[in-house]
């Protein structure tokens, strides 16, 4: 009985021939196609795992609004709606060069694929300013998770509040980022090392991102809050309980039973699930971020062709699920009204 | 040339290695090892780690089965004992039975049962690997800080205000659970896209399946446990107040997330076992499998039904009585399946040509020490009994015949099934079914006396106990014991042959399946180039020949 032949490709072959190596085609896959269908395959899994990863989180969600509805609605007035339907649209622009990125890929154009990486990490890393803008806005009125959360007692929700070095810690990562790639983009650049002078400058540019991000931050609620009507502090855009509507704007929910409690505020619940959510999907961008550099490496090295795109079409998928997470995470935390 | 099979006329697929160049000798050094991506060796080096873990963990159930030999205080203060049963339950749990079969065995024969040259991602098998090492190294880091005594379960609020290294081992856990994710992808992708031609999805054989089915539970559910561990750890060191009551939280809540995962982990434990004792029936009955697609499709249906059930864990931690309920029938469901299995066995040993080799002798012993777990599972399952049994020795007897008895004793026929394949030495053959047996007769002494103890109502957990129980518990600890003796006789027999041993044909059992068609040890690359697959229970495919010690291809 003969082995029947499974090539689909001419130069199919157990071991590494010389014609396997521009498909990069791995020694124990028969042919390309079979590689690819795998690694499609194995990606569609990771994001099932990440969904169940995440759906933890979602059960935490749905588990205490239900018992604590009235502590959500309150309790999402903290969260700025602009900011947080900016960074939406950050990252779905961000999908959009993502998956551009990919067709290029599939065309064989790297120039195009170069530049919609680098466009996808810019957002991510606006994305990333942004939410180190709001984290420590939050931080500087004491609204922290659990048993930290101690808000501030007298000034509005918005504006008027002392300033920690939160925010200035949290920037330090991409400051050095962005001096660290700049100065070796000069460094390739002088040495006549194009490709990685390159990549330096284009990781440059997403550093600088983050700056924007963060300037943006800082700027737009002060805008926002000139133009659209103040966002009045008192909940009375929730239905009415009447406890509620008398309470000053900080004076926060408090469960029936101080002692069971130890006076703590219900609210603190709300913020252990939004930082818990929200920051294990930062880290889902960051190490998306990390991956993407990596394929912008690989990219400008000239690696991926029209045969061979299958890395930037999975990266592709998990940056669509960490996009489509923010796209659920937006409305449930930003939008409850 | 001595020792190798070699048939006359190579059926395609045969490696055509040097003889004497394998995948053991193919690269020395440790580098080669530390650094490989051949499955076989990755495969050898989570035997070597999980029957290390298997080794320490019975080390714990020796120190508690001894302390516990008289009721008052032999040895242990009231917590350490509590240290010793946490680090017993976490070790054999998280670092031995949830890897065990998959990773070690599964990793070696998965590729070579499809006739492949690799998994899907050798990379991440090795990364896989190197996860389930760190997760052992921050265990291990448990162990020396001292002062775990959480139960493995890890429940709150004890968990998250207790002063004990719980963080060290719940990171040890969710790293883990990486490792267990990871395999269990390359083994979906692997079977789905690497198998050869002529082995469509019912030509498999059923280890296969069972591997299939096993790894969509660790993709799906391990996860869950990830998230719970990340909570769990934010909860102790952040106070997020997600499972505190004092700050608004719900203990009870981590009970759910615990055992979504929990449940479908013992799962993981005993569907690769079942798809042993598939493999050892037939062959050892030297008969088709019966009901192949009966069993196949049970062990997609256990997989599934074993996401709906993990409340009955939870049946005296406050649930509506319509969740009760619920739970209660689903769980009855669960155990037919496993049922159908056992039938399915049984009707292909009818009529079969009976060989008692030490594989066979450890595959009998499973389907009665499994039976006997699966159905004190119902009583567990039951409303009524549950409430008197739950947190009682029952549910340890339980689990340990199901776990013990089940996949263990699975693992160990899978061990001395495959153990020529994988290191071209056949072992004593007379002293290894004495092994079988005292394990056998050590296992049911130490077990089945715990079932009285549960139903008279001894606790589970407890240091000391009213003198009434003493002569059960000393009738465990002596079986303990005689099973420790066993298992180390067992381990004896395989080391000695790994010396001493006579060298292994190709085939030596007769089994059809791919595996066999390659040399004994394999060679480094398994295939020269990729075979077809026939039917992998027909056994008019080979027969045995004397000279060469061996099954060979029947001469067409």
């Amino acid at each position: 009985m003969h082995e029947s032949a499974i090539s689909g490709a001419p130069h199919a072959g157990g071991e590494g021939h010389s014609h396997g190596s521009e498909y990069h085609l791995a020694h124990h896959f028969e042919t390309p196609r079979q590689q690819f269908d795998a690694g499609k395959l194995g990606m569609w899994l990771f994001l099932v795992t990440e969904v169940l990863f995440f759906s933890g989180l979602f059960a935490a969600y749905a588990v205490y609004r239900s018992n604590h509805p009235e502590v959500f609605v309150d309790a999402h007035k903290y969260l700025d709606k602009v900011l947080g339907g900016f960074n939406t649209i950050v990252l779905l622009f961000s999908s959009l060069t993502m998956a551009w990125g990919v067709r290029c890929a599939q065309l064989g154009q790297k120039r195009g694929l170069t530049w919609c990486l680098t466009a996808t990490l810019i957002c991510a890393s606006l994305f990333l300013g942004i939410k180190a803008v709001e984290y420590t806005h939050k931080w500087d009125m004491g609204l922290y998770w659990g048993q930290a959360f101690a808000p501030v007692a007298e000034g509005a929700l918005h504006g008027g509040h002392g300033h920690t070095a939160w925010l200035v810690y949290l920037s330090i990562p991409a400051a050095l980022a962005l001096l660290g790639f700049a100065v070796r983009a000069v460094i390739n650049r002088v040495r006549g090392r194009q490709e990685a002078a390159l990549v330096a400058f284009c990781l440059t540019l997403t550093a600088l991102a983050f700056f924007v991000g963060v300037g943006l931050g800082k700027a737009v609620p002060a805008v926002t809050s000139k133009l659209l009507p103040a966002e009045s502090s008192v909940p009375e855009a929730a239905p009415q309980h009447g406890q509620a509507a008398a309470l000053p704007p900080t004076q926060q929910l408090v469960v029936g039973d101080p002692q069971a409690m130890s006076g703590i505020s219900l609210t603190a619940i709300f913020f252990s699930i939004y930082y818990a959510m929200t920051g294990v999907h930062a880290i889902h961008i960051l190490a998306g971020m990390g991956v993407l550099a990596w394929l912008l490496g690989r990219a400008v090295r000239g690696e991926f062709t029209d045969k061979y795109f299958g890395p930037v079409d999975f990266v592709g998928l998990y940056w669509h699920l960490v996009d489509l997470i923010w796209i659920y995470l937006f409305p449930l935390l930003y939008l409850i009204h | 040339m001595s020792g190798y099979a070699m048939p006359h006329d190579s059926p395609a697929g045969q490696a055509t290695a040097v003889p004497g160049d394998n995948y053991l000798t193919h690269d020395r050094g440790l580098w080669s090892w530390v650094f490989t991506l051949d499955h076989k060796r990755i495969g050898l080096m989570y035997l070597v780690g999980i029957l290390s873990s298997f080794l320490l963990g019975g080390i714990f159930a020796l120190l508690i089965r001894a302390e516990l030999f008289t009721p008052g205080k032999m040895f242990l203060t009231e917590n350490r004992y509590n240290e010793m049963f946490t680090l017993h339950g976490a070790i054999m749990t998280f670092l031995f039975i949830i890897p065990s079969i998959p990773a070690a065995l599964g990793n070696f024969m998965l590729p070579l049962m499809l006739g492949a040259k690799d998994v899907a991602f050798p990379r991440m098998n090795l990364a896989s690997f190197f996860l389930w090492v760190g997760g052992a190294i921050f265990f291990l880091m448990a162990l020396a800080m001292g002062g775990l005594d959480t139960g493995w379960t890890f429940y709150t609020p004890y968990s998250t205000t207790t002063s004990g290294t719980v963080v060290a081992a719940t990171i040890g856990a969710f790293i883990l659970g990486f490792s267990s994710i990871f395999t269990g992808l390359n083994f979906i992708v692997t079977i789905n896209t690497m198998r050869p031609p002529g082995m469509t999805w019912f030509k498999m054989p059923l280890f296969l399946w069972s591997l299939y089915a096993t790894s969509i539970i660790q993709l799906l559910a391990t996860p869950v446990l990830g998230i719970t561990l990340v909570l769990l750890t934010a909860e102790k060191l952040f106070h997020i107040g997600i499972f505190d009551p004092k700050l608004g939280g719900d203990p009870v809540l981590y009970q759910h997330f615990f055992w979504f995962y929990s449940h479908p982990a013992v799962y993981i434990m005993i569907l690769p076992a079942m798809g042993i004792i598939s493999e050892l029936v037939s062959v050892f009955s030297r008969k088709h499998i019966f009901g192949y697609r009966f069993i196949a499709y049970s062990s997609i249906a256990i997989a599934v039904f074993g996401f709906l059930v993990w409340g009955h864990h939870m049946f005296v931690s406050g649930q509506s009585r319509l969740a009760a309920i619920t739970f209660s029938a689903l769980t009855f469901s669960v155990s037919i399946p496993s049922a159908i299995k056992v039938f399915n066995w049984l009707a292909t040993m009818y009529k079969g040509s009976i060989s008692l080799a030490a594989p066979m002798c450890y595959a009998l012993s499973f389907m009665l020490l499994f039976g006997i777990g699966g159905l004190t599972g119902l009583f567990l399952g039951t409303l009524a009994t549950d409430v008197h049994l739950h947190d009682t020795y029952f549910v340890v007897a339980h689990f340990h015949y199901v776990m013990m008895g089940g996949t263990l004793v699975a693992f160990l026929g899978g061990l001395h099934y495959w153990w020529p394949k994988m290191f071209g030495r056949m072992y004593s053959e007379r002293w290894s079914r004495i092994a079988c047996l005292i394990i056998f007769v050590g296992f049911n002494l130490t077990f089945l006396p715990q079932f009285l103890l549960g139903t008279r109502g001894m606790p589970r957990r407890y240091a000391r106990y009213l003198p009434e129980f003493q002569s059960l518990h000393q009738m465990s600890t002596i079986g303990s014991l005689v099973l420790a003796s066993g298992l180390f006789l067992a381990a004896g027999v395989l080391l000695y042959a790994l010396f001493k041993g006579k060298r292994a044909p190709a085939n030596p059992w007769g089994s059809p399946s791919l595996e066999w068609t390659c040399s004994s040890p394999p060679p480094a690359h398994n295939f020269d180039s990729t075979p077809t697959a026939g039917d992998p229970y027909d056994y008019s495919v080979n027969e045995y020949s004397a000279e060469a010690e061996g099954y060979v291809a029947v001469q067409k």
